[in-house]
């Protein structure tokens, strides 16, 4: 086990501490770069939506995670920065002012919405968010002039000073793994500095962030505002990745994904954005293999097993109707977040931990070492 | 005028008054100490300090400045800084982190040099670091720095809430019971701690307390309280000899 000595106050405040990370986060780096020449378009297609799921889920983080308050209202965002750069674009407005303006803009909506918060929390918030995200998709439907309304809206090629970045491309891929690595340098930067810590002391205890000097109301907008421009930036990434976008598309089922990406990969540190990435978007092609491959595979397996080939038929097409009733994935979804809260609550980020220190630790680990133990209950809080 | 006085102040929730016009003054560099009942308004007279309620009458003064309407979030700035009768720490927050917290009232970065992380938030940042440091030492916390406040023992927790007060570097500091659920050695430590914040760092202590050898041994000045009303003050040995305040704790 690594033991870090520390002799001066900036080793805690660094970001890598250690030679470890160095190396760890070096060649992490290194394997994101050789990606796009190693492995296919469809694959390296997948990889730009972990990516730019991964942002959305930093967004969460910062918001969730660090602030405590929850939003099931960040497709919504992610709408905003897409239509914002969808509508900008067609102006004949480069790329280079709309994607910082679709930021701005999705932020200081982002802070509107942080106004309610400043009397709601827990479920009512929830639901609040809910509500902001109904309106903002009908008012794409219904603005026809700037939206196209429910026929959709093709959003163009980035020109980036002349030069396009085709959504296939490389250079694409580059781009959102820029943005998620600055999106990530942000949430870390903020949890270095009094604007972080200000939220992470709102998330455990109101009051006493109150009396250390923190203004409640302007750092929950504060961390509203941060986490939509954020997921504005991520909008704009979408809309070029998906070259075409409707309301449609932004749905609460959407906001229910970039949840569980907090929720799968572990809400309490950024790795956990692109651990519950990774997860939510494999998820998909899963499904389908699911819905394809499977029953295939199971009838096949049945023959062999002596099954009689009528009757392997019947199981195949039986297997092929679950695969693809309607729902299923919702359904799928919501047993993979009652199993994560129950059994993982720190996400796949807590359980990686937890094997770490396993390995460190060997054969000294205790099963009850992440046992959090509880040494009074707290009543009465404010008497 | 005093250092920090209440004035007549009082405090209703619904038909009870928790508070019944109240007044007290409290000098610079002195441990005063407010005891009473449970249930006699002391936590409520702190909560109205901290401005986290609003006085139905009566005002409040703190080096003659009227703080009746200052809002919650500005009174750590002014040199006021509290501690809780049931711990109000920063759960799933390192130690640091916490105590960090606790300069909060003195930051002066804005979020985008934040953001960028610029020099001088590093400088900030290690400035912060430094008085942490000299807490941490005051109170011989060098052992939980990166401990998170969930798995630490009650005791310490106690400690942890003391510390992360000092780091606002306050005028007067508020203590809600700072003995309770603590052991006769670590109510022991407080009591010298106490002390050593008055004489070694010259904050002004305004505490409630129930444990009375703790009381007698710190106090300057006493407050006893009932029902929301002044019993009596005066020094530890008066208070304890009035009438009043006799049949109070006897449940007379
Ligand atoms: N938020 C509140 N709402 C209603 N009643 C309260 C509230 N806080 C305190 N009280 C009541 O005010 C009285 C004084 O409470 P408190 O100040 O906590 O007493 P102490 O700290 O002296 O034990 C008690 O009767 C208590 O029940
Ligand atoms: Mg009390």
């Amino acid at each position: 086990m690594r033991f870090v000595f520390k002799t001066d106050y900036d080793q805690d405040i660094r970001l890598l501490k250690h030679s470890g990370y160095w190396w760890s986060y070096g060649a992490l780096l290194a394997v994101l770069i050789a990606f796009p020449y190693l492995v296919g378009s469809y694959l390296q297609s997948q990889i730009v939506f972990v990516f730019i799921y991964a942002i959305v889920g930093v967004a969460l983080i910062i918001l969730t995670g660090f602030t405590g308050q929850a939003s099931l209202g960040h497709a919504a965002f992610l709408a905003i920065g897409a239509y914002t750069a969808g509508f900008l674009q067609s102006q004949g407005i480069s790329f280079i002012v709309y994607f910082p303006a679709a930021a701005i803009i999705t932020g200081a909506v982002g802070a509107m919405v942080g106004f309610p918060a400043l009397r709601l929390s827990g479920i009512y918030l929830v639901i609040a968010t809910i509500a902001f995200a109904f309106i903002v998709e009908e008012i794409l439907a219904r603005w026809e002039s700037v939206t196209h309304g429910n026929e959709g809206m093709r959003v163009r090629t980035i020109d980036f000073l002349g030069q396009p970045i085709p959504r296939d491309g490389d250079a694409f891929y580059f781009l959102c793994l820029l943005v998620l690595a600055g999106s990530i340098l942000l949430a870390l930067n903020l949890l270095r500095s009094p604007t972080g810590r200000a939220f992470i002391a709102i998330r455990d205890s109101e009051t006493a962030a109150k009396s250390m000097g923190i203004d409640l109301a302007g750092y929950k907008v504060k961390s509203f505002a941060i986490s939509a421009a954020l997921t504005g930036m991520a909008g704009v990434l979408f809309a070029h990745k998906m070259s075409f976008i409707s309301p449609e598309m932004f749905t609460l089922l959407l906001s229910i994904e970039f949840i569980m990406v907090i929720i799968i990969g572990g809400a309490f540190g950024v790795h956990g954005a692109v651990l519950g990435a990774i997860f939510i978007v494999m998820v998909d092609p899963f499904l389908t293999a699911l819905k394809d491959d499977v029953p295939v595979l199971g009838a096949s397996l049945a023959t062999t097993l002596g099954m009689a080939p009528d009757a392997a038929g019947k199981l195949r097409d039986t297997m092929s109707a679950i695969g693809s009733a309607a729902g299923l994935k919702g359904a799928i979804y919501g047993l993979i977040i009652m199993m994560f809260i129950l059994f993982e609550p720190y996400g796949l980020y807590g359980r990686w931990l937890k094997v770490k220190l396993f390995f460190q630790l060997f054969p000294l680990y205790k099963k009850a070492t992440f046992k959090r133990q509880k040494t009074y209950v707290k009543s009465e809080r404010n008497r | 005028m005093s250092f920090f006085t209440v004035d007549g102040i009082s405090l209703q929730f619904g038909g009870l008054k928790a508070v019944d016009s109240v007044s007290f003054s409290v000098e610079k560099g002195e441990i005063f100490t407010i005891i009473g009942p449970n249930g006699a308004g002391k936590t409520s007279i702190f909560n109205l300090i901290s401005r986290l309620y609003d006085p139905t009458s009566g005002k409040l003064f703190f080096e003659g400045r009227d703080i009746t309407e200052v809002p919650s979030h500005q009174i750590a700035k002014l040199g006021i800084a509290r501690t809780f009768q049931n711990i109000e720490l920063f759960e799933n927050a390192s130690m640091l982190a916490n105590l960090l917290v606790g300069r909060h009232c003195h930051a002066t970065t804005q979020l985008w040099q934040e953001i960028l992380f610029l020099p001088s938030v590093r400088r900030a940042e290690k400035e912060h670091r430094r008085k942490v440091e000299e807490v941490i030492e005051f109170l011989d916390l060098q052992a939980y720095r990166d401990k998170l406040i969930a798995g630490l023992p009650y005791g310490v927790r106690k400690v942890v809430e003391v510390a992360r007060a000092l780091c606002s570097e306050p005028k007067l500091i508020l203590l809600d019971e700072p003995s309770s659920g603590l052991n006769v050695e670590e109510t022991d430590d407080m009591s010298f701690w106490i002390r050593d914040i008055r004489t070694d760092l010259g904050v002004t202590v305004l505490m409630v307390e129930h444990d009375m050898t703790l009381v007698n041994r710190v106090s300057d000045r006493v407050l006893a309280l009932n029902y929301g009303k002044v019993l009596a003050s005066g020094t530890p040995a008066e208070v304890q000899a009035h009438p009043d305040v006799i049949a109070a704790y006897l449940g007379a």
